[in-house]
């Protein structure tokens, strides 16, 4: 048994729950999410789809001109076999009338602009449809800051927040999600021939089993080494945790006053409901 | 002690006294319909947990009109409930009332806050100062609130008292979904692994029926584990609640059972609270010279 391996019975429910008594707190039966073709939006969809009823699940497929076409069929082949509603819009107009007239060649720049294009059509189907943005972002993800802020990384509940890659494998097995969407390597799909892998320069596996270990468990840096991790990757996941910890929070407000909202004036979001 | 104690496992609505209030007539309702003589919610059942800066809004007085209307119930089923509690210097506590004939027969103040992890208890809330055993015309009940049974001196005294039952009252969240903690009949939660071996230990330590009564739902992202149990004086479970929804477990607890675990194994008999107060002593007198 490997240490990351979860009870999917147990999470599957815990998040189906989550989402319809999150969702129905806040007056939704609804939900939209990016259907991207990948394993995460596949997850997500699934449990939104046993949380909401398929008939009440919007998954939108975005795809940008350089988009891998393999990526659409396999969103739709997802949207299929949980038989969610599913919406196409072709983000390259509005992101090219940005791109374009700006002359973005950067390709960190190009793909966060994409992200957040995905996210105004998103946050709009919500308006629209009155549901609410389910996200997609794993805790692998969250911790590396691999996400854009106020892109993919944008959601109002997000099932998958505490599952590590390795996890969402798992779950994505237990959902019996299409086995296209969990055999191929996982990609941003922002510009063609990406990989995470290879952009990250390591491993999903090397980065859950070491960050399991830190984070979780909080093992040191001298139990880390014994339990095997090498210490180069460990030191840069740590840097990589650091440095994104301000996409994990909301944006810093100067304290002026005796109460100051994210400082002192600490409600729930379930106070307002 | 032969009586029926239902321990109720409600969802309460976050900072919303009026409608858990209303929750807690209708379960009065439905126990008294079924003659059970007590019933037992969760912590902060009257105003679900994560409070933060709700905590002073809904704090009650030991008069307050909400606890009355329960007290006016108390005549039909003996009842203990969760509320934040103002005293009448301030403080604010996480209590557990007791009522029983029409009169508040006592509280019980969290002895142990939490301020790790998730948890901010300490930040909002005075701590309890006392471990009190409530006489109940029912039996001798020593009460407990949570994160009070991870701690050993609150059974220990409950168990020199000689109680009846523990009833401990609980907020707490479903943690740990590891395939390693599957149980050999399903899926199980590691928090409430840990739950029913704290039940298990403790009954076997004191011999008294242990009472745990948990709530359900979610509270921003957290999820309240339910799996209220009762475990008998000789260590076995006397019931348990499946599952994550609302829902009531009834347990009949006997002196039978008492009598004979105390018997059988006669560790209060044996118990020798003196020696331990001597220890104790001398350990602190050293560690007041430090």
């Amino acid at each position: 048994m490997h240490p990351l391996d979860i009870q999917t019975d147990l999470a599957a429910e815990m998040l189906t729950r989550f989402l319809r008594d999150e969702a129905g707190r806040f007056g939704f039966d609804k939900a939209v999410l990016g259907l991207s073709g990948g394993i995460d939006s596949a997850v997500s969809c699934a449990l939104a789809a046993r949380a909401f009823g398929p008939q009440n699940v919007l998954g939108v497929r975005m795809p940008y001109r350089t988009s891998n076409p393999d990526s659409e069929t396999d969103a739709l082949e997802v949207a299929e076999s949980l038989g969610v509603r599913t919406s196409r819009v072709d983000i390259t107009p509005m992101a090219d009338g940005y791109l374009a007239q700006e002359e973005i060649e950067d390709r960190t720049r190009r793909g966060n602009v994409m992200a957040r294009a995905r996210m105004v059509v998103l946050y709009d189907h919500s308006a629209a449809e009155r549901a609410l943005v389910i996200g997609t972002s794993n805790k692998t993800e969250l911790l590396l800051g691999y996400s854009t802020q106020f892109g993919d990384a944008a959601s109002a509940l997000n099932p998958l927040g505490d599952l590590y890659k390795h996890q969402v494998f798992a779950l994505a097995r237990h959902l019996e999600l299409p086995s296209s969407v969990i055999e191929k390597p996982p990609s941003a799909d922002l510009f063609e021939g990406q990989s995470d892998e290879a952009d990250l320069g390591f491993t999903y596996a090397e980065a859950d089993a070491a960050l399991f270990d830190l984070v979780d468990r909080r093992l040191s840096p001298g139990e880390m080494a014994a339990a095997g991790h090498d210490p180069e990757l460990v030191q840069q996941l740590v840097r990589r945790i650091r440095q994104n910890q301000y996409k994990r929070l909301p944006p810093i407000v100067a304290k002026l006053g005796q109460r100051t909202v994210g400082l002192d004036f600490r409600y729930l979001r379930a106070w307002g409901t | 002690m032969d009586c029926t104690i239902r321990l109720a496992q409600v969802q309460p609505t976050l900072g919303d006294l009026e409608r858990n209030l209303a929750l807690h007539h209708a379960a009065i309702d439905e126990a008294v319909a079924t003659g059970v003589q007590v019933l037992v919610f969760p912590e902060l059942s009257l105003t679900g947990y994560f409070l933060k800066d709700q905590t002073a809004d809904v704090a009650l007085r030991l008069d307050a009109p909400e606890l009355r209307s329960l007290a006016e119930r108390s005549g039909e089923v003996s009842i203990a409930v969760g509320f934040i509690e103002r005293d009448p210097s301030g403080r604010l506590y996480n209590s557990i009332g007791f009522f029983e004939d029409g009169l508040l027969l006592g509280v019980h103040r969290k002895v142990h806050l939490c301020t790790y992890g998730m948890f901010e208890e300490g930040r909002d809330w005075a701590a309890g100062d006392r471990f009190r055993p409530i006489a109940s015309k029912h039996g001798l009940l020593g009460f407990l609130i949570c994160e009070d049974m991870w701690h050993l001196d609150g059974a220990y005294l409950y168990f020199v008292d000689g109680v009846d039952a523990i009833v401990c009252c609980s907020a707490s969240p479903a943690r740990g979904v590891a395939e390693s903690a599957r149980g050999s009949d399903g899926p199980e939660l590691e928090s409430n692994q840990v739950w029913r071996n704290l039940h298990e230990g403790l009954a076997l330590y004191t011999r008294t029926w242990i009472l745990y009564s948990n709530r359900v739902g979610w509270e921003d992202g957290v999820l309240f584990g339910g799996a209220s149990r009762a475990v008998d004086p000789f260590g076995a479970e006397a019931g348990r609640l499946e599952g994550l929804d609302p829902g009531h477990l009834d347990v009949a607890v006997t002196d039978g059972a008492l009598q004979r675990a105390r018997v059988g194994t006669p560790l209060r008999r044996d118990a020798n609270p003196h020696l331990f107060l001597r220890e104790l002593q001398r350990r602190l007198e050293i560690e007041g010279e430090d």
